[in-house]
């Protein structure tokens, strides 16, 4: 049996994360813990998080979770969501620049004030809806159309230095990361707990991964 | 490929219930948040938003447990707002399942109190909570100020500069009310809105006045609202949240479909 950590570092709303993974998993059984041995042990392992990275990073070093977290991610199906998927990069820009797990070889960085085609001011933090073109065939996007929107909130993007680790972009107004991949690593930008179908789908997805892409 | 532009349907709940008149004829029970808050979600609702209108402190624990329960069957955004004064009110919204929290009175009773909530949850989880009522006589330069206790308290603030301020605090989202249109149906104030929605750089959600979809639309499109947020029209069957995303698309509005 499938057995799924929810990490809890004590960032933010891991109610919804686990209820939607209870939602779409039949026989599994999610756990939302900080222990390191459970998230070990567990088959596959959700990163979530939301909230400022300089509080992700210190919660996660007062735990001892920062190597427990790289373990997992080199180990099983593996799959952060939002602050969860920044703390992978290199380095944030937030709270004037903070080192993160450097997992992705990359920057995180804060959206320019911009206008769209229409020369409508684009608001930040990027909220709402937006579609996500997926640029690689994987098991997560599985029964997924393409260009299907999710629910993003953020103020910060992943800027990956190898581009073929993207797995789906979006427009705001230039293309960024809305997901990235490599080997049993996915990592998503948008709250997939949030996204309705296509969000409980990619759950769904996860739950079912195998972890080779 | 863009951000879609987001129709939020409001609660109000009191002692657990759906209050001001749900009206759907083929709903089992019109005063469950969680029936309500599903058959919006089936329309296309991109958010919902609960207003917590109960008077009694004792009772607040029924919102809670409100929450809890929509929240695992709802999977799109949840915002609560009415009577979130400490940051343990916050805490126990959020972790019932609510993503967002709005905060109105307390944030002008202590303004500190949004800078606190927004260093400890996130700005992406702190919507500030505006009611604004035109003070400006006809002959003058439009002006508006920020009221609380359901419109019925000034409180000398202008609403464009609280709005400022508020961002500067912390808040990562205005919803904005005009108290002049609440409950007229007769559309959003559309200039309030608009000299809100362009001060600040977070989205803006319009409220109060909506009477028909065109009124959706010019929010959207006069008004320079992210969001627009409505009860009655969608209460009573009028219209669902889909009719409303197809008249916008039409207009060239991008939706969620």
């Amino acid at each position: 049996m499938h057995r799924i950590a929810v990490i809890d570092y004590g960032m933010g709303n891991l109610r919804s994360v686990s209820k939607a993974l209870e939602a779409v998993s039949n026989n599994a059984s999610v756990v939302v813990t900080s222990d390191p041995q459970t998230i070990l042990s567990a088959s596959h392992v959700l990163f979530p998080g939301v909230g400022a990275i300089r509080d992700c990073m210190a919660e996660l070093k007062h735990l001892e979770l920062e190597q427990v977290i790289k373990q997992a991610a080199q180990e099983k199906p593996f799959l952060g969501i939002c602050l969860g998927m920044q703390a992978l990069l290199t380095h944030s820009e937030e709270n004037n620049g903070v080192n993160t797990l450097d997992i992705f070889s990359g920057e995180v960085k804060l959206f320019q004030p911009a206008k769209n085609a229409d020369g409508e001011k684009l608001k930040v933090p990027h909220m709402g809806w937006n579609q996500v073109y997926q640029t690689c065939s994987h098991p997560l996007w599985k029964g997924i159309e393409q260009s299907s929107r999710f629910y993003f909130v953020h103020s910060f993007y992943a800027a990956p230095e190898d581009k073929q680790v993207i797995a789906g972009t979006s427009a705001y107004p230039d293309d960024f990361a809305a997901a990235l991949y490599k080997d049993n690593i996915f990592a998503a930008q948008f709250h997939p707990e949030k996204s309705q179908r296509a969000g409980l789908q990619l759950l769904e997805n996860f739950v079912n991964w195998d972890g080779q892409s | 490929m863009a951000l879609a532009k987001r129709i939020i349907p409001c609660l109000d709940v009191d002692g657990g219930r759906v209050v001001k008149g749900v009206q759907f004829v083929d709903i089992r029970d019109a005063g469950d948040p969680i029936e309500v808050a599903k058959r919006y979600d089936q329309q296309g609702a991109d958010e919902i938003t609960f207003l917590d209108i109960t008077a009694t402190h004792a009772e607040r624990d029924t919102m809670v447990h409100v929450v809890e329960a929509v929240a695992s069957q709802v999977f799109i955004p949840l915002t609560v707002g009415g009577g979130i004064r400490t940051v343990e009110d916050i805490r126990r919204m959020l972790n019932a399942g609510a993503d967002k929290v709005g905060i109105n009175s307390a944030a002008v009773n202590n303004p500190e109190f949004v800078r606190e909530a927004a260093e400890k949850f996130g700005s992406q989880c702190i919507v500030v909570a505006i009611d604004a009522k035109k003070v400006s006589a006809e002959n003058e330069p439009d002006k508006w100020e920020i009221f609380t206790h359901g419109g019925r308290k000034p409180t000398g603030i202008d609403a464009v500069e609280w709005a400022k301020k508020m961002v500067d605090y912390g808040a990562g989202e205005i919803l904005l009310t005009s108290m002049d249109k609440d409950g007229t149906k007769s559309g959003f104030d559309l200039a309030l809105t608009k000299a809100v929605s362009d001060a600040v750089n977070v989205p803006v959600i319009a409220s109060g006045g909506v009477g028909k979809l065109q009124d959706l639309t010019d929010g959207i499109k006069l008004g320079h609202a992210d969001a627009v947020l409505a009860a009655s029209i969608f209460h009573f069957g009028e219209h669902t949240v889909g009719e409303a995303k197809q008249q916008m698309a039409a207009q060239g509005i991008e939706v969620r479909l």
